[in-house]
């Protein structure tokens, strides 16, 4: 990257800094700090919920054991999905979005930054609101997908599952509210000439994944709002007594249900083609493939949430197309794995890296659970492993191994840039074979006891099932997995404090956040640029782009199509009002889940906080008067030549 | 390395614009998105139940006509004002643009007052059957796009009253347009569901 | 027995060849991927060879053939296997002719059995252990009185939910005498792990046999022990939820106990059926299934030992 420096970074600075201390921590809009919170909670959450799933595995590890009753093995396995995909799985891959997306687009801040801290905020509430819940044992109790009418009125006593229900309205908002915005920031406030073909295909990823939570969570929030209401003022959505049908809620929970396990796998796959290209060094092979195949995939996601209903007693035609549907959907991802594979066979010298060691885990792991799922597909295979441990099983292969392993892979390539140190390389080997092995050593003999008769949410089974010697493996591999996160920690805390100072770009990578230091200043680039390729750093910028103002944060609009410079617009300045909104929502919703009065005096609170957020303050104004031009007045960019 | 670089000014391009221009817009119409999925899941729902339904409604008789096409009416009526005062806005005529907000908010409070007649209307409570359960949640889904939509022009209302007065002021009350299109378009989906289809053969 | 693998009867048998097929075509699938993507790991590379523009071209040329002709090989496979599991699913889901009709209805947590029959009191009530011909199509009507429940016998068939305010059918033929288990397959609550479901397979004249006794009324208390069973059976809590035919007691809120005595298991598949489960059963059964919905009945030591009594008379 050119050494030219046009920008006064002091300047920058004094604008794009945040406030010190506390204040400062709890106002920033700052998306890069957002995502480090965002990181650092789903870590936390996916510690948990592993914990809790390694008490499971202790649980079973014998037969008839008694480490652990019913009541609380329930408990544990529906916290231990709800955790892992509402507070860890999705809001992780949206958090590398909201990292990653602006300084890959080549702006200095995600759009609309300040519903960002929002969004944190009321993650955070919703997670803490049912990890207290279990503390209290008012722990959801019905499975990470709370079937009625198990999970309505009649049987499912105590506020337990309205817990549950309201913690999915907090992170079903948190994550519509971040889709929005890396749509936004991605269609509009590119760096001017990152036409379509030279956006990133992480990107690209983040931006299908979008649409897919956009289209997705709806669905949820309205099968929980009937659960809740039917709970709380007997509403009869799910009660076949009063004309209302238990599988709505399956065919409402399962169309957002599908494309979320996508949502969580399809930023994966970005993840997957930038660390690929970087190691391989070559750009991804098959750029238009790829990206066509992550749209396409996206779509058809949509086309596939029966399968989670085949033995429900569904028409036989209908369910045919579902299996069509579902057989159909490998074929992009198929697709994809070829052009890696291509990447990989025709780049320079390959550089076995951790990040890159995680990805080929990836292939080894994730085909194996795509390849179950095609089995899955059918309704006669289906029938016989529906709700064993054989799906289970599958399930665990394609989300840790197409999610999680991409995911881990991530963070040690995009470490040194969130932190400015490279995390150990040798840590990162052990942290990775440790993973790999125990993952296999624990699930893949869950494929056999599901054959094998073992059903899935049993807290404890006979010895004479015969299913004892696989728990007991399973178990052995759970602690292996165990021993490879603690390793993942030790890595980091240790290279915070002790590791080497990683520099701008310490991978020779192509994307645009390798060209700004690590970790990034607050204003993210001191110098935009004017894009020219898909692989920006390794040419000179075709230009730098000057004449924002200076004296308040602003980011340049540009085009969606061909991102030409658009117009000029205010970021907004680090705030309170999220938090004091977030606090206000969080009141609501949680007073709603004792009675629905809370929805009319909860609103006036959020009312009251919104117009603050929204309410222009006297520097704000004072700033756009100074700055502003309207658009009579405006005049369209210059391409000049200075120097000498 | 050449000692002349190559700059981009983009010093004189104007500081915010209209239409899909805005970043606002663009916020707007991912929140549409999302809000008319809500409605299209919700309003399938109703056709999900009944078609499990021997008899719809299963109980009593469908909505009373009156309030709701009433509202339909005052609905669709309030385009005028609200595409006026797009266009005041959009030509940074200030008292146009105030003049239009206060009538918009007129025909708001006409809307909502009716739309409480609308719940009466509805000849069944949430909690009888499935039916009344399904009726109840679109009316009030629609309702609570109703009332958000109100107070927030409500809001913008009085800050072009008291200002600071910006151009990107006058983008907002543009963009709220748009959000009270999709309100008024949600409706006649709605309208159609709720009073229509009960009275359709299935 | 209880594997989708190990199976004993023709759907099930349908279903592990489908399933072997789709194994086998998988795992080939599985081992050509991941040894190319080690060859692409691993080559050696003329670094001076792939610097050129010209032969970064030919490369990528090469590469778009072969990823063409893999999709399509792909596209191949799945058609192949979407044909198998139509030929599968037609096969599975032609109803059967004339079988013998079983109504299922599941609570929590067991499994309430009724086999039909056009005339009323050819109707047999049971529960929890379901005994069939072999070789005679068997058709459960399936519903549930409470939560979803799903019933898997996966050595048999593949499995069938039970949801309340639905009926829906499931077919089970087997092929030989022997005895299958399975267990609810949908989470249903606090017993979910513990409701069981046994399965006797009778050659036809066994199952006659086993019919004909079980439509008889139970069976009439022998010694005087047996009679005092009987009175404490009938004025106590168990005549709120069990029956037993040819005496007052007829409520279907739990297992019907007509013919306990001829079942080999019971808390729904998950204890022998022993004098002594069956009392430590009646006098606290949430020791052994903690959340199960009977209650504990404390009866003094003497009326426990003959209500035992008489229940194991019950044949």
């Amino acid at each position: 990257m050119s050494t030219v420096q046009l920008q006064d970074k002091r300047a920058l600075e004094a604008v794009w800094a945040d406030p010190p201390g506390f204040m400062g921590w709890l106002k920033t809009v700052d998306h890069k700090r957002i995502a480090r919170r965002y990181f650092v909670t789903a870590l936390v959450f996916f510690a948990l919920a592993g914990l809790l799933a390694l008490v499971m595995r202790l649980q079973l590890a014998r037969a008839d054991n008694t480490l652990v009753g019913p009541d609380l093995y329930n408990q544990l396995f529906s916290l231990h999905g709800s955790a892992m995909m509402f507070l860890f799985a999705v809001p992780i891959m949206q958090a590398a979005g909201i990292f990653l997306v602006p300084l890959m687009v080549g702006t200095r801040n995600i759009a609309f930054a300040r519903l960002n801290a929002f969004s944190y905020w009321i993650y955070l509430f919703g997670g803490l609101l049912i990890f207290v819940a279990f503390v209290l044992n008012i722990g959801p109790e019905a499975g990470w997908f709370a079937y009625v009418p198990l999970s309505g009125p009649q049987y499912s006593a105590g506020k337990r599952t309205d817990i549950w229900a309201q913690m999915i309205t907090f992170t079903e908002a948190a994550s519509l509210i971040v889709a929005i915005e890396l749509v936004v920031t991605a269609f509009r406030l590119r760096a001017p000439g990152m036409l379509l073909r030279r956006i990133p295909l992480l990107v690209w990823s983040q931006v299908v994944t979008s649409f897919m939570v956009i289209f997705a969570m709806p669905a949820v929030m309205l099968a929980s709002s009937f659960l809740i209401s039917d709970r709380l003022v007997s509403t009869q959505f799910y009660n076949p007594a009063e004309g209302g049908d238990a599988l709505l809620w399956q065919h409402l929970f399962w169309f957002f249900g599908h494309p979320e396990v996508y949502i969580i796998f399809i930023p994966a796959l970005g993840m997957v083609s930038e660390i690929i290209a970087t190691f391989a060094a070559r750009p991804a092979f098959g750029y238009l493939a790829l990206v066509l195949s992550l749209a396409v995939t996206g779509f058809f996601a949509f086309g596939l949430w029966v399968h989670h209903m085949f033995v429900t007693g569904l028409p036989p035609a209908g369910m045919s197309f579902f299996t069509a549907a579902s057989l159909v959907i490998s074929i992009p991802t198929g697709v994809q794995i070829f052009c890696w594979i291509a990447t990989l066979a025709t780049g320079g010298a390959i550089r076995f890296t951790t990040p890159l060691m995680f990805v080929v885990g990836f292939f080894f792991i994730f085909i194996i659970g795509g390849l179950t799922g095609v089995m899955l597909a059918s309704v006669s295979l289906d029938s016989q492993v529906h709700d064993s441990y054989f799906v289970v099983a599958h399930f665990h292969y394609v989300l840790i191994g197409g999610a999680v392993f991409p995911l881990f892979g991530g963070f040690y390539y995009w470490f040194p840039k969130l932190t400015g140190k490279r995390l150990s390389e040798r840590a990162g080997k052990w942290n990775f074979w440790l993973f790999f092995i125990g993952f296999n050593l624990t699930f893949f003999p869950m494929h056999i006891l599901g054959l094998e008769g073992m059903t899935r949410r049993v807290y404890t089974y006979g010895a004479d099932t015969g299913w004892t010697p696989l728990n007991l493996l399973a178990t052995i591999g759970s602690a292996i997995i165990a021993v490879s996160v603690i390793v993942f920690v030790v890595n980091v805390i240790l290279s915070l404090r002790r590791g080497a100072p990683a520099g701008a770009n310490p991978w020779n990578g192509t994307t645009l956040e390798w060209g700004t230091s690590s970790p990034p200043p607050s204003y993210g680039f001191a110098d935009l640029i004017y894009v020219g390729s898909r692989q920006p750093l390794k040419i000179t910028p075709l230009a730098y782009v000057t004449g924002l103002p200076t004296r308040m944060r602003t980011s340049l609009a540009t085009t969606l199509a061909d991102a030409r410079p658009d117009h000029i617009t205010p970021d907004p300045n680090p705030s309170i009002w999220p938090l004091v909104t977030a606090l206000a929502v969080t009141v609501l919703f949680i007073g709603s889940i004792f009675t629905p009065w809370a929805l009319i005096w909860g609103s006036v609170p959020v009312t009251i906080a919104l117009i603050g957020w929204f309410w222009p303050t006297e520097k704000q104004a004072r700033d756009l008067q100074a700055c502003e031009v309207k658009p009579e007045e405006g005049r369209a960019p210059r391409l000049v030549e200075i120097g000498p | 390395m050449n000692d002349r670089i190559r700059v981009l000014d983009v010093s004189g391009l104007q500081t915010y614009a209209y239409g899909h221009r805005s970043l606002m817009w663009w916020g707007t119409l991912g929140m549409i998105l999302i809000e008319s999925t809500v409605f299209a899941l919700a309003i399938g729902s109703y056709f999900y139940l009944r078609g499990l339904s021997v008899t719809w409604p299963p109980h009593g008789a469908p909505p009373v006509l009156t309030y709701g096409t009433i509202n339909t009416g005052v609905l669709l009526l309030s385009a005028i004002p609200n595409q006026w005062t797009k266009h005041q806005a959009e030509r940074e005529n200030l008292r146009g643009t105030r003049i239009g907000l206060v009538i918009c908010l007129v025909f708001g409070a006409i809307f909502l007052a009716i739309r409480g007649f609308e719940f009466g209307a509805l000849q069944t409570s949430w909690n009888t059957s499935a039916y009344g359960s399904i009726v109840w949640a679109l009316l009030l889904l629609h309702t609570i796009h109703l009332v958000t939509d109100f107070i927030d022009s409500a809001v913008l209302t009085v800050l072009m009253f008291t200002g600071p007065i910006s151009g990107r002021r006058f983008v907002d009350v543009s963009e709220n347009t748009l959000y009270w299109w999709f309100v008024v378009l949600s409706w006649l989906f709605i309208y159609a569901t709720i009073y229509l289809a009960p009275r359709m053969p299935p | 027995m209880h594997s989708a693998i190990n199976t004993a009867g023709p759907r099930a048998h349908e279903i592990a060849e489908l399933m072997t097929l789709f194994t086998a075509v998988c795992a080939v699938v599985y081992l050509i991927v991941i040894g190319v993507l080690i060859w692409a790991l691993l080559r050696k590379r003329a670094r001076a060879r792939l610097a050129s523009e010209a032969e970064r071209e030919i490369a990528d040329r090469k590469a778009r053939h072969v990823i063409t002709w893999a999709t399509a090989l792909t596209v191949l496979i799945l058609i192949t296997l979407g044909l198998s599991d139509f030929f599968v699913q037609r096969s599975l889901f032609t109803p059967p002719k004339d079988p013998l009709r079983v109504l299922i209805t599941g609570h929590q947590y067991w499994w309430e059995i009724e086999y039909d029959h056009p005339d009323p009191s050819q109707r047999l009530r049971t529960a929890n252990e379901l005994h069939i011909p072999t070789g005679k199509p068997v058709e459960l009507v399936l519903t549930s009185r409470d939560v979803i429940h799903s019933f898997w016998l996966p050595s048999i068939s593949g499995k069938k939910d039970l949801i309340p305010g639905r009926v829906n059918t499931e077919v089970l033929i087997a092929d030989k005498p022997g005895l299958y288990t399975g267990q609810c397959a949908e989470f249903c609550g606090l017993q979910h792990a513990k409701m069981r479901l046994v399965l006797h397979a009778d050659s036809p004249e066994d199952f006659e046999k086993w019919r004909q006794q079980q439509l008889q009324p139970g069976r009439e208390p022998a010694t005087d022990t047996e009679r005092r069973g009987r009175t404490v059976f009938t004025s106590t809590s168990c005549v709120l939820c069990h029956s037993v035919q040819g005496t007052d007691a007829s409520a279907t809120v739990g297992p019907d106990l007509t013919h306990i005595a001829s079942r080999g298991t019971i808390a729904a598949g998950t204890l022998p059926n022993t004098p002594d489960n069956l009392a430590a059963w009646i006098l606290a059964p949430h020791r052994m299934k903690p959340g199960v919905q009977m209650p504990a009945t404390p009866l003094p030591p003497d009326d426990l030992g003959a209500l035992t009594k008489y229940l194991a008379s019950l044949q």
